[in-house]
């Protein structure tokens, strides 16, 4: 179908979510010219370690070289092909080393070595040979990184990380700041679910605020009561409790209350607060490390930001005040892994630790009590939008209602639709729809 | 139900792991909760390397309560996930008793287990080994604490689990 047709102000044709040939567009123009977030630096410490991601559709590794530089190359022998790392992480030595006929690379993916050289004398892959260059491994065509955050980008021209985040970088530095230390320090556990539907399906739900108390309803009773039963016992829950129970104790209406922030590119910030700043001995002795690194002021307006969630358009989804995040990884137009992570604050008590991690294990594990539903939903939505039941999908919830300001949407309620208009904005200007 | 005294304990603790895959199999959440000891947990690591579920990630690291906020939500009228139709087919196997302390009772033993589960018209497989550290009590042993190690624990999850395994 005409793409310009496909989206309009308030309204998606069903084919942008279903359409095989769209997704390789997609793929093409959208994650072959962005920012894709590969990792965090504390992943690759010692030269040689390295993890392998995939970089829209292409397997790559971020590595690190021994200068310290942190590298992003494609998983390719540029020999005759074969992915150079099978397994998925490790450290790789001094050097890469070819399974099939062991040519080797530096670990920034420089040809260091190929067997019995002069077979290539006098072709254009000789040392000094017109295609010389052709021995080394290809690179990504940047890689910059933002307070640890690694990004990779196969497109030479556009953005700047740094422009291309905009304001939205406060995922980063909301997570960042809550550390005594200023930085945070990954724990080299992925989890890894797949999800049967479009990538955009799981984009739009990250910041559906209409859904929660809809959609996880039966976890957050189930939550709620046995919390209720530890307090009649004398005893009470772990705040990872009322992460949940507050999906029951939060009706609809209240969720209309919080705000969405809609940047340009297509990301966006979903306000919130879930009661992460109890009074109970550990956050006190939290704060008391943060007053001690930060002062009284500064450290009252890092723990006052009021952030439930950022998205990254089209990639990222961070949840900064628990320390996670989810990156997509669209493996086909109904297929889309998600790769899930969290991170330590540094200089923080363990007890901190210990909360995010109840977060991590409660909503983000396979045996997740939370996505359990969602992926229900999403695998609902996708077989939906494959019928020919209707042809629209509907983004028209306080359509026309947007405040913006500088190229930024607010949108003064919580369930409005904004954000996915403002995901499908970014979607029409990338798919060159407009 | 299995008793302990009088029996020999490798036959019990077989029969123990049964009844167990049975709750598993037939749904019965409660049943399979009142296996454990009170202070009992029921761990399915992140990672086989991992020695201990307290304090790193893990699958499922659940106590008695968390327990109870799993079967609680498999039951609600709402939990929409729930209403496709699904089971699962435990088989348990290779049972060996490693550990045996005469004086308290308390017992190590290490088996296999195979499950097959049929969700939404298609079926997955999962495969690991369980250890349960079990705890003799008047009416039968009480699980202090399960691991569960899936062959497949760090492999790509096409969807999630919802009850345990
Ligand atoms: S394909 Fe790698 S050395 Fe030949
Ligand atoms: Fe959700």
């Amino acid at each position: 179908m005409d793409l310009r047709q496909a989206v309009e102000a308030d309204r998606v044709h069903r084919h942008v979510y279903t359409d095989p040939g769209i997704f390789e567009q997609e793929m093409d123009r959208i994650f072959h010219r962005v920012w894709t977030y590969v990792g965090h630096e504390s992943q690759v410490r010692k030269p040689g370690d390295y993890w392998t991601v995939q970089v829209g559709r292409q397997p790559m590794i971020m590595i690190r070289h021994r200068d310290g530089t942190i590298h992003v190359l494609h998983n390719r022998c540029p020999h005759r092909g074969a992915m150079l790392f099978g397994n998925r992480s490790g450290n790789a030595g001094p050097t890469i080393t070819c399974s099939y006929h062991a040519w080797q690379f530096d670990t920034d993916g420089a040809c260091r070595m190929v067997p019995l050289s002069k077979g290539y004398d006098g072709t254009r892959l000789a040392p000094g040979g017109a295609d010389c260059h052709l021995r080394d491994m290809k690179r990504a065509a940047r890689v910059e990184s933002y307070r640890g955050f690694v990004f990779a980008n196969l497109a030479a021209d556009g953005p700047s990380l740094r422009e291309w985040l905009g304001d939205a970088r406060i995922a980063f530095d909301d997570m960042c700041d809550r550390a005594p230390a200023g930085e945070v320090e990954i724990v080299p556990n992925c989890f890894r679910v797949i999800q049967n539907s479009n990538w955009k399906i799981f984009l739009e739900n990250q910041l559906d605020a209409l859904h929660p108390a809809v959609t996880h309803e039966s976890t957050g009773k189930a939550a709620f009561d046995v919390e209720e039963e530890m307090k009649k016992r004398g005893g009470h829950a772990p705040l990872s409790y009322h992460y949940m129970s507050a999906f029951y104790t939060t009706p609809i209406a209240k969720w209309d209350q919080f705000q969405t922030l809609n940047y340009p590119h297509g990301h966006c910030i979903l306000t919130g607060y879930m009661g992460l700043r109890p009074r109970d001995p550990d956050t006190l002795a939290y704060e008391e490390a943060m007053k001690q690194a930060y002062g009284e002021k500064r450290m009252e307006e890092i723990l006052g930001v009021n952030i439930h969630h950022v998205l990254l358009y089209p990639g990222l989804s961070v949840q900064s005040p628990l320390q996670q995040l989810r990156a997509v990884r669209p493996l086909g137009v109904d297929k889309t892994l998600t790769e899930i992570w969290h991170f330590r604050l540094k200089g923080a008590p363990e007890a901190m630790y210990r909360r995010a991690l109840g977060y991590y294990n409660l909503v983000n594990s396979p045996a997740t009590l939370i996505n359990a539903d969602d992926l229900w939903n999403f695998w609902k939505i996708h077989q939906g939008l494959a019928s020919d039941g209707g042809e629209w999908v509907s983004f028209h919830r306080n359509a026309g209602q947007d405040l913006e300001e500088g190229g930024v949407v607010t949108s003064c309620i919580g369930t409005s639709e904004a954000p996915m208009r403002n995901q499908f904005r970014a979607w029409v200007d990338y798919m060159g729809a407009r | 139900m299995a008793t302990m005294s009088g029996d020999d304990p490798q036959r019990s603790v077989e029969q123990f792991l049964y009844r167990q895959a049975e709750c598993l199999d037939t749904g019965d959440w409660q049943g399979f909760i009142d296996l454990f000891a009170d202070d009992g947990i029921y761990w399915m690591p992140a990672d086989p390397s991992q020695a201990t579920g307290d304090g790193v990630p893990s699958i499922f690291y659940e106590d008695r309560d968390l327990m109870a906020v799993r079967m609680r939500r498999m039951m609600h009228p709402r939990a929409w996930s729930q209403k496709t139709e699904w089971g699962t087919n435990h088989v348990v196997s290779n049972v060996r008793i490693e550990k045996h302390d005469a004086a308290s009772g308390l017992l190590v033993a290490r088996s296999r287990f195979h499950m097959m589960e049929f969700r939404n018209d298609s079926t997955r497989h999962f495969a690991g080994s369980y250890i349960h550290h079990l705890q003799p009590s008047p009416d039968g042993y009480r699980i202090r604490l399960q691991r569960v190690d899936m062959v497949n624990a760090q492999g790509l999850y096409d969807y999630v689990l919802q009850a345990w395994v």
